[in-house]
């Protein structure tokens, strides 16, 4: 790395979002224009309990810097009791991730209704922020991916 | 390899103003797969999906990508113009720049590279689409309502005249609703009994509409056009078909110390009780927990004088399960607690009641027969002060949020009828705003004010103190005046904010319909599908959704009405084909998937495989499409990776993945 080449960090987010509750949070977020960095990538999911633990992993192997993962509140599932085992799953994943070094502060579950844009837009920045303060995720980067 | 289209619409300036649209068809140009790249101003328009159409003629496309808005919005529309050019539907993918970019970013550079990688995620995931064809499930011809105030029966009466079978649940032991509890309606002051009453006889005479009272839902399965739901019937101990009304055992009962909920806990009921007069259907209920034969085995006095021999102390709730194409919610509003606005003495003092109680008071069959007085002494009160907005428009979460929307005019309706009947009782209305958007609304405030000298002060009262002589010290403030106001009054009516029916999100979660933080069950969209939920085939009416007015509601319930008709006079509704599908090499057959599965979508079957070269017979899952709704519990939860998702597939994601963090 040369000297005067240090950039500004700009993480990269990855943002999964059930189609029900929090994908329409975002697009509330939106058309109320209550903005987050541009940083947030969002991928739309049927829900919540689609995300696979491997997605995830994936995200962080090809250089991410931050992963949230963002369903209906517990009880409010359109299919009922998804949300329930995305919960249970991540709660896992994440532990695990921590105990290889991808720090507990780059990963994240938030749910977030379809009503709910202003706290769509305030968990992501607050997500953001996060990952700034912890920099560059250099842990479960795949070399091979570098360019 | 897909041979792919991308375009990119500008939406006039939504888009265009922040996203600098020629540079993402241009950078999209260099995808893998990419053929064909375009922009225009607005693609959902007939020429820009004539543009779409003419591309995969002419290119040959096998895929599309359009970037717009959200695909909530627009996905229909553009699959179906590539439908038109003969392309599969489910080969157009969306990359939503509107809302998730445009919108939220105000610099231009950062918004188009956002917008690029958006693009970019969407090809990936496209070049991975397969066509995909919807199948076919059954409409069950009957609707359901829950609930059964005006907007229940309102919905009821105009499915059941489209011709269709109508079930009614209320968990009251009559349908009527909150209405039914008013005495007067603004702006008209028509009674509200008067306009109510025939409709609960035209429901309950209807042939088509079967109402179940003291009933409540108590589950829900299935998905739009076959749902399948139990009813509890709870017990009512008298015989439905015997019992003839005739309410001796009423009069007769001992027991007569019972809350009356109808009339807001004023006055008492017997045990045995219809909840009103005009109760439909007029057949009493027991309530066990203050009848003397439930508590001590002592008593049967009602068995003993009903002529018809109907009570029957054995009976037990009762569930009945039936089906349904579409469900009507009708659940309507309670005003909310008053425990969080003690400042206004409601708990201390009998002489601060709600406007609903008002409304009790003011009626002829209400607990004072229609007559004006204090429920501290009986005596006719002088000063009468109203409180508008208890609870409403809140900015912390002591109250709500929201303005309950009635108040303000029944408020007017209040002290105008109490002017009208008693001339020398003085009214005062404290208020934030009056708020009188409605037909002939603003001219009926008016009057309140110019010809009844209701007296409207601008300012918030900030505590009712109870005196030692009896009366009410209302400490307020005058805005416009700006001075301090101290009042002596002998009644104080709290208009108290409204909030959905407790129980309604226990009934949103069975129907798995969205609903908010205030307990509003949500629409598909605020503007353009107020009376749908999201959910498919769930249908919405009345205050459930929000506060509304009885005009309102009842054009609401109209209008969910012809949604239910609209869908239950289809024969078959197309579902949606991004199921689950099972690898059959890959699976073994453990029931994990089954028993994640929330529809039961997912059986075993033995089945021979050719496993390179081996022939066998193995156990392996089978994934029912028509019932399998599509959410991928069981691709995750699969320990060998057989199961995945159609449309929402391992690679796709991943491809999507990849393209962002590339």
């Amino acid at each position: 790395m040369s000297i005067e080449a240090k950039e500004e960090f700009r993480p990269k987010i990855v943002a999964f979002c059930c189609n029900w509750c929090s994908y329409a949070g975002a697009d509330l977020a939106g058309s109320s224009r209550l903005g987050y960095p541009a940083d947030v990538k969002i991928i739309r999911v049927p829900c919540s309990c689609r995300v696979n633990p491997m997605f995830i992993l994936r995200a962080f192997e090809k250089g991410a810097d931050g992963v949230i993962m963002c369903g209906c509140h517990p009880g409010d599932c359109h299919y009922s009791t998804g949300n329930y085992y995305a919960r249970r799953r991540m709660t896992l994943l994440f532990s695990m991730l921590d105990y290889i070094g991808v720090e507990n502060g780059r990963t994240r579950v938030e749910w977030v209704s379809a009503a709910e844009g202003v706290k769509f837009s305030t968990t992501m920045n607050e997500f953001v922020e996060k990952i700034h303060s912890l920099g560059k995720n250099v842990r479960l980067g795949d070399l091979r991916c570098r360019n | 390899m897909q041979r792919i289209g991308v375009f990119v619409c500008h939406c006039g300036s939504n888009i265009a103003a922040t996203v600098d649209v020629k540079k993402v068809a241009e950078m999209a140009l260099l995808e893998p797969g990419v053929v064909h790249a375009e922009d225009y101003q607005y693609m959902c328009s007939e020429a820009g999906q004539e543009k779409i159409i003419e591309a995969i003629r002419e290119k040959n496309l096998t895929g599309v990508v359009v970037c717009s808005c959200s695909p909530r919005m627009h996905e229909t529309t553009f699959r179906k113009a590539a439908e038109k050019a003969g392309l599969n539907p489910y080969m157009v993918e969306i990359a939503n720049i509107r809302e998730h970019c445009s919108w939220i970013h105000k610099d231009m550079e950062e918004a188009t590279k956002k917008a690029v990688i958006l693009t970019r995620a969407a090809i990936a995931k496209v070049n991975l689409n397969t066509p995909l064809k919807p199948g076919e499930s059954r409409v069950t011809k009957r609707a359901l309502v829950i609930g059964g105030g005006i907007a229940g029966i309102q919905t009821a009466l105009d499915i059941a005249d489209a011709g269709y079978e109508v079930d009614i649940v209320e968990r009251e032991p009559s349908i009527g609703g909150r209405m039914s509890q008013l005495d007067k309606t603004f702006p008209t002051l028509d009674c509200s009994a008067c306009i109510l009453t025939p409709k609960m006889v035209e429901a309950s005479a209807h042939e088509k509409i079967n109402i179940y009272t003291y009933s409540e839902v108590e589950k829900v399965s299935g998905f739009v056009g076959d749902f399948t739901v139990d009813i509890r019937k709870k017990a009512r101990y008298v015989d439905m078909d015997k019992c003839t009304g005739c309410g001796v055992c009423q009069e007769k009962c001992p027991s007569k110390k019972a809350p009356s909920e109808f009339n807001r806990g004023l006055n008492t009921r017997s045990a045995i009780y219809t909840p009103f007069a005009q109760a439909i259907p007029n057949v009493p209920v027991i309530d066990t927990d203050s009848c003397i034969k439930f508590k001590t085995g002592k008593c049967g006095v009602c068995s003993k004088v009903c002529q018809a021999g109907a009570i029957d102390y054995t009976q037990k709730d009762e569930i009945v399960s039936q089906k349904y194409g579409a469900i009507v919610v009708a659940t309507g509003f309670d005003t909310i607690k008053l425990d969080n606005y003690d400042e206004y003495a409601y708990s201390q003092s009998k002489d601060v009641i709600t406007s609903l109680e008002l409304e009790r008071i003011m009626n002829a069959a209400g607990p004072t027969k229609g007559h004006l007085e204090r429920f501290s002494d009986g005596k006719a009160p002088k000063e009468m002060v109203f409180i508008q907005c208890v609870g409403s428009r809140c900015a912390d979460d002591r109250g709500k949020p929201y303005c309950s929307k009635i108040c303000c005019m029944y408020t007017a309706k209040h002290a105008m009828l109490i002017r009208d009947k008693y001339p020398d009782v003085n009214v005062t209305v404290f208020y934030i705003d009056v708020r009188t958007p409605g037909k002939n609304f603003d001219e009926f405030y008016r009057r309140a004010v110019e010809q009844y000298g209701v007296n409207y002060i601008k300012g918030q009262v900030g505590k009712v103190i109870p005196q030692p002589n009896g009366k009410l010290l209302v400490q307020g403030s005058d805005l416009l005046d700006n001075r301090q106001i101290l009042k002596e009054a002998d009644m104080v009516v709290l208009a108290t904010a409204i909030e959905p029916n407790e129980g309604v999100r226990k009934i949103a979660t069975m129907l798995t319909a969205s609903i908010d933080t205030n307990n509003f069950l949500t629409e598909a969209h605020a503007k353009l599908r107020p009376v749908e939920s999201p959910t498919a085939g769930i249908f919405l009416s009345g205050v459930c959704q929000g506060p509304k007015d009885i005009p309102e509601t009842v054009a609401q319930a109209g209008a969910a009405a012809v949604k239910a008709i609209g869908l239950l006079a289809k024969d078959k509704l197309l579902t949606n084909p991004c199921t689950a599908q099972s690898d059959e090499l890959l699976c073994n057959g453990c029931s994990t998937c089954a028993n994640v599965c929330p529809y039961g979508a997912i059986s075993y079957e033995d089945k021979e495989v050719n496993d390179h070269g081996i022939r066998e017979t193995r156990r392996i899952a089978v994934v029912n499409s028509a019932l399998c709704q599509g959410c991928g519990a069981c691709t995750v939860t699969c320990p060998s990776g057989a199961m995945d998702l159609q449309g929402f597939s391992n690679r796709q994601i991943l491809a999507e993945v990849d393209a962002i963090c590339r």
